[in-house]
């Protein structure tokens, strides 16, 4: 069994609401009961309430198998990559580290890495994964190209990746304004932003926003 | 009887709340259930499809269902944790009788016992003190079934008046607003008509957390080309994306709605033809509205005038429309004015009763709409009949088989209830499904008049907070123990099947009921055997009334997807849309599609007063409330479910960086606020998406952990819904953290990512 060709992965964070309903449903997944492979990133909470879910992002080349000493990462010919197998893991947590997602996590009471399977025991039976199945903002979207344009007809899907001079092509797609260019940002650079926080004056974030004074006595 | 039976950590020890995580066979990888139950989530008013996975009588999971056409498949997260609550370690498995002796307060009892001295307890209690002097609380998580038994039970067995239920606190002034202008209290139109409109305006309503499946539908409407348009004290996670943000000063909705419909005339944008052809009224709410200028308009709302204006400009000049809202402009003394003032923009737009023409209140509870259409509700009979009517009397009295003249008439609010406890007039209480302490304002009052009582008996399935204070607790269903029927937020009548039998002594609710009436010796009318024949009955009842269920069966809801009442006879496919062109009403009888006598909707003047409690020199900061997308109500059953507490431990108190740097309470501070009530402790969270005039703090809580300990007890004059979006309160710093509260609490709270105390 394998996942359909036809069938990907979409991620439209600009929809994601935070409500960690892929978290919760994420543990209920056979391949993994018990233990959520998403990562929900609250972004600054300060500022905004936006939140980011991050699930692998399924590498055609991926840079934690690249780096795994021991061979014990994985990629299924329909382009998932797999949870490090067990028989193999050291639990040297090389991938952690190298991943340019920051998606694999180390179990320590399993000496094992474990990350998003894309549900596969749901999805090579043609099933939705848990998290795009459950997402009430759909946020996570998994369909065809043909379904996915069709509904989002402003957006359009991106799934190469710049880091540094790594060019990085995914099974899983972004959504991105249809019109607006992409962007490539120096991230390490943005680290370091003087820039601070509360000079932001985007009206949506800002106190700006709320004209009255705080308190009128 | 006086106080708790014993201390709240011995409570707790006995009764928790604990919390469920998965174990054993709910863990293990490969299990085949016996079976999937196709049934719907027992929390929200969107009411999901979801399966439940069954082996030997026990939920083990769930499997989304993703044919039902609402939710298909998604879910929220206390959708998919919820099969947690089943099997749960603090499930009342018998009967309990008070006994301070008891280590945990109660001494668990043969159910038959508990059940005669139950019914021995309201006998003495009436006979010495009348009928009325025993009043009942109920619930809107309830299957419809239910509730119509609950209603029938107040009036026939007990002969009471005194019966209401938690959708006082819920759904009341949306209720009453929409039966002014409509006529008929139901969402207007289907959800599916939320996608393809041109403006969605949504008012007071946390969307993302409240009602989370519909975000799906408001980001799908933007996809194809809408505005969305959040009106809301807070930039709630989806206001962050949506396209017009105006941040309203809680308690001035009605002043912002007269603003537009200002702009609207002065600008032409309204529907002439539809004003004159299917209203009422509109001159003079025209005439209220002449003064409400822009710049008055912001100057109550806090609005910036420019972003009336823009609004004003989108909704005016919309082709097609989808105006919500929920409880943010709802739970105020001033709530049906409110929700008139956002009818009567809808109604100046001409904009409904056509597809992607639409209007709705967000119902809150699972059962939220049919809860309050059959008669558990203080003034009304079975298919939103009227209680004071004397043909509506007699339609009822005939299925029930008894004289019109034995039944009561109309009874009190929830909260009056209390006064009425108060001032001795009620002394006996049976409560299900309702937990005043957690939920009513003011709830330390609640707590003192619960002690008050002379007898008081509570049905649940786990012992919650004011079932604390219960001489004799008996045990309830879950919503997966029994089955029946439930209106969904749509008004779309669905199934709740049964997924497992309760453990132990539980029992189904309505063998309860009909347990506590035969052991009364009054069994006549409370003989069903199965909720099947409780339906039966309640669509007769319902027959030729507004919410008309009397062609609504089982097996039709199963077929269809579910049922949008009103659905007057068998062939009939239920009404998906209300007030479309040419339909007809059994109240308007052909003249138009609206549910009066002329076929015409109402404009109503809404005229704007601030809040009953308003910001002074004492207490000058606005406190408002609301949920999280973890938590479901008082929390009886999501503070036992472990990954859910997880997610959001404790209620914080959200706080914008200039007022907290005003009064110098930095992001984790553990900061006292007071009210004219009391005060709680909480820890603060620091963050620019609230007003700098107005705090946060959700209310799913108990104990010193209770919001609704400092909010305040005023009312809507006509819904009698609570004030709990706007009271005043003072914030100060605490010197040190609650006692006992500090490990509690640091660990696994999210700060707000820049710096303080961090998780
Ligand atoms: S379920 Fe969807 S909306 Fe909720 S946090 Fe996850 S990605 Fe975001
Ligand atoms: S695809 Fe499956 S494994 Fe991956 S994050 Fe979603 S639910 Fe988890
Ligand atoms: S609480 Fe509401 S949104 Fe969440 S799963 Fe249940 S019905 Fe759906």
């Amino acid at each position: 069994m394998s996942v359909p060709e036809s069938l990907f992965f979409f991620l439209d964070p600009n929809r994601c609401i935070g409500c960690e309903s892929c978290v919760q449903a994420c543990s209920e997944c056979d391949t993994h009961k018990g233990h959520s492979m998403i990562h929900l990133e609250r972004v600054n909470r300060y500022e905004s309430p936006q939140t980011i879910p991050v699930v692998c992002m399924h590498c055609d080349s991926p840079t934690c198998a690249e780096v795994c000493p021991a061979d014990a990462i994985k990629r299924t010919e329909d382009g998932v990559v797999q949870t490090a197998r067990k028989p193999r893991c050291i639990a040297c947590s090389n991938c952690v580290l190298a991943c340019p997602f920051g998606v694999p996590k180390m179990n320590t009471d399993y000496e094992l890495m474990m990350k998003c399977d894309m549900c596969y025991d749901r999805t090579s039976e043609g099933k939705r994964p848990m998290c795009a199945t459950v997402c009430p903002s759909q946020a996570l979207f998994f369909g065809t190209h043909a379904e996915i344009q069709a509904l989002r007809p402003r957006s359009r899907s991106l799934n190469t990746f710049q880091f540094g001079r790594q060019t990085i092509h995914t099974k899983v797609q972004m959504m991105v304004p249809r019109e607006a260019p992409v962007m490539h940002i120096d991230v390490a650079a943005a680290w370091h932003d003087p820039q601070g926080e509360d000079e932001q004056d985007d009206p949506m974030l800002s106190a700006a926003l709320f004209e009255l004074p705080v308190l009128s006595n | 009887m006086a106080h708790l039976p014993v201390s709240e950590i011995q409570l707790a020890d006995h009764f928790g709340p604990h919390l469920a995580y998965a174990r054993g066979v709910r863990l293990e990888c490969g299990v085949e259930p016996d079976k999937l139950v196709k049934t719907h989530c027992c929390f929200c008013g969107q009411q999901c499809g979801i399966q439940l996975k069954v082996k030997g009588n026990e939920v083990i999971g769930f499997e989304p269902w993703e044919e039902f056409p609402f939710n298909r498949g998604m879910l929220c997260p206390k959708g998919v944790k919820r099969y947690l609550q089943d099997s749960h370690p603090d499930r009342l498995t018998t009967a309990l009788m008070r006994d301070p002796r008891e280590p945990g307060g109660f001494r668990r009892t043969p159910y038959t016992d508990a059940i005669q001295a139950t019914a021995d307890a309201i006998a003495k209690l009436q006979s010495e003190h009348g009928s009325s002097a025993f009043a009942m609380l109920s619930g809107a998580s309830l299957t419809t079934e239910k509730t119509y038994l609950m209603g029938k039970f107040a009036r026939v067995c007990l002969k009471t008046p005194y019966i209401d239920y938690n959708g006082r606190l819920c759904m009341v002034s949306a209720g009453a607003a929409n039966k002014k202008a409509f006529g008929i209290d139901r969402a207007a139109n289907p959800w599916s008509d939320i996608i393809g409109t041109e403006v969605v305006w949504i008012s007071g309503a946390n969307v993302a957390e409240c009602a989370p499946i519909t975000t799906n539908y408001v980001w799908q409407a933007r996809e194809q080309g809408a505005k969305i348009i959040v009106v809301d004290p807070r930039i709630t996670p989806l206001a962050r994306t949506c396209d017009l943000f105006l941040p309203v000063k809680p308690g001035r909705d009605i002043a912002l709605f007269n603003g537009v419909l200002h702009l609207m005339i002065q600008n032409d944008w309204i529907d002439h033809k539809f004003i004159e052809t299917h209203t009422v009224g509109f001159e003079a709410v025209a005439e209220s509205v002449q003064s409400w200028t822009p710049a008055k308009t912001a100057e109550v709302t806090g609005i910036a005038e420019r972003s009336i204006r823009q609004a004003a400009e989108w909704w005016g000049q919309a082709s097609t429309s989808f105006l919500m809202h929920a409880r943010g402009i709802e739970h105020h003394s001033h709530g049906v004015q409110n929700v008139l003032g956002a009818i009567n923009i809808v109604l100046a737009s001409g904009r409904i009763g056509r597809p992607q023409c639409g209007y709705a209140t967000i119902t809150g509870q699972a059962n939220g709409q049919g809860g309050r259409e059959h008669g558990q509700k203080c003034d009304q009979l079975p298919g939103m009949r009227d209680l004071s009517n004397p043909e509506h009397r007699a339609h009822i009295a005939r299925i029930w088989d008894v004289s019109p003249d034995d039944l009561p008439g109309p009874g009190v609010d929830a909260y009056e209830i209390f006064r009425k406890i108060d001032q001795g007039e009620i002394r006996g209480l049976l409560s299900i499904c309702f937990n005043p302490v957690v939920s009513l304002p003011d709830n330390d009052f609640i707590a003192r008049m619960l002690d008050k009582l002379d007898f008081y008996v509570a049905i649940d399935f786990f012992l919650n907070d004011s079932a604390q204070h219960a001489d004799i607790v008996l045990p309830g269903s879950l919503q997966e123990e029994d089955e029946g029927t439930v209106t969904q937020i749509e008004g779309r009548v669905i199934r709740i099947n049964q997924a497992v039998d309760p453990p132990g002594d539980a029992r189904q609710d309505w063998r309860i009921i009909q347990d506590i009436a035969a052991a009364l010796k009054r069994p006549h009318g409370f003989t069903f055997t199965e909720p099947r024949e409780i339906f039966d009955e309640l669509r007769r009842a319902s027959q030729g009334g507004i919410a008309d269920y009397s062609g609504i069966t089982y097996e039709k809801i199963e077929q269809q997807f579910g049922v949008f009442w009103p659905c007057p006879s068998e062939d009939h496919p239920g009404t998906l849309r209300l007030f479309e062109k040419g339909s007809d009403n059994p109240i308007a009888r052909g003249n138009g599609p609206f549910y009066f006598p002329d076929g015409k909707a109402r404009f109503n003047q809404a005229d704007y007063t601030p809040p009953k409690e308003d910001v002074d020199a004492e207490f000058p900061i606005i406190l408002t409330t609301g949920r999280v997308v973890s938590q479901f109500l008082s929390g009886t059953q999501t503070r036992r479910i472990g990954p859910l507490v997880d997610q959001y431990p404790e209620p914080r108190l959200e706080i914008h960086p200039q007022l907290a740097a005003r009064l110098q309470i930095a992001d984790g501070d553990w900061t006292t606020i007071t009210s004219r009530r009391g005060e709680i402790t909480l820890l603060a969270l620091v963050v620019k998406s609230i007003r700098p005039d107005t705090v946060f703090i959700p209310y799913h809580w108990a104990g010193p952990l209770s919001v609704n300990r400092i909010t305040i007890a005023a009312q809507d004059p006509i819904s009698k819904i609570p004030e709990y979006k706007v009271c005043a309160v003072r914030l100060t710093k605490a010197a040190a953290p609650p006692d006992g509260r500090f490990e509690r609490t640091a660990s696994g709270l999210a700060s707000n990512g820049k710096g303080g105390r961090s998780a």
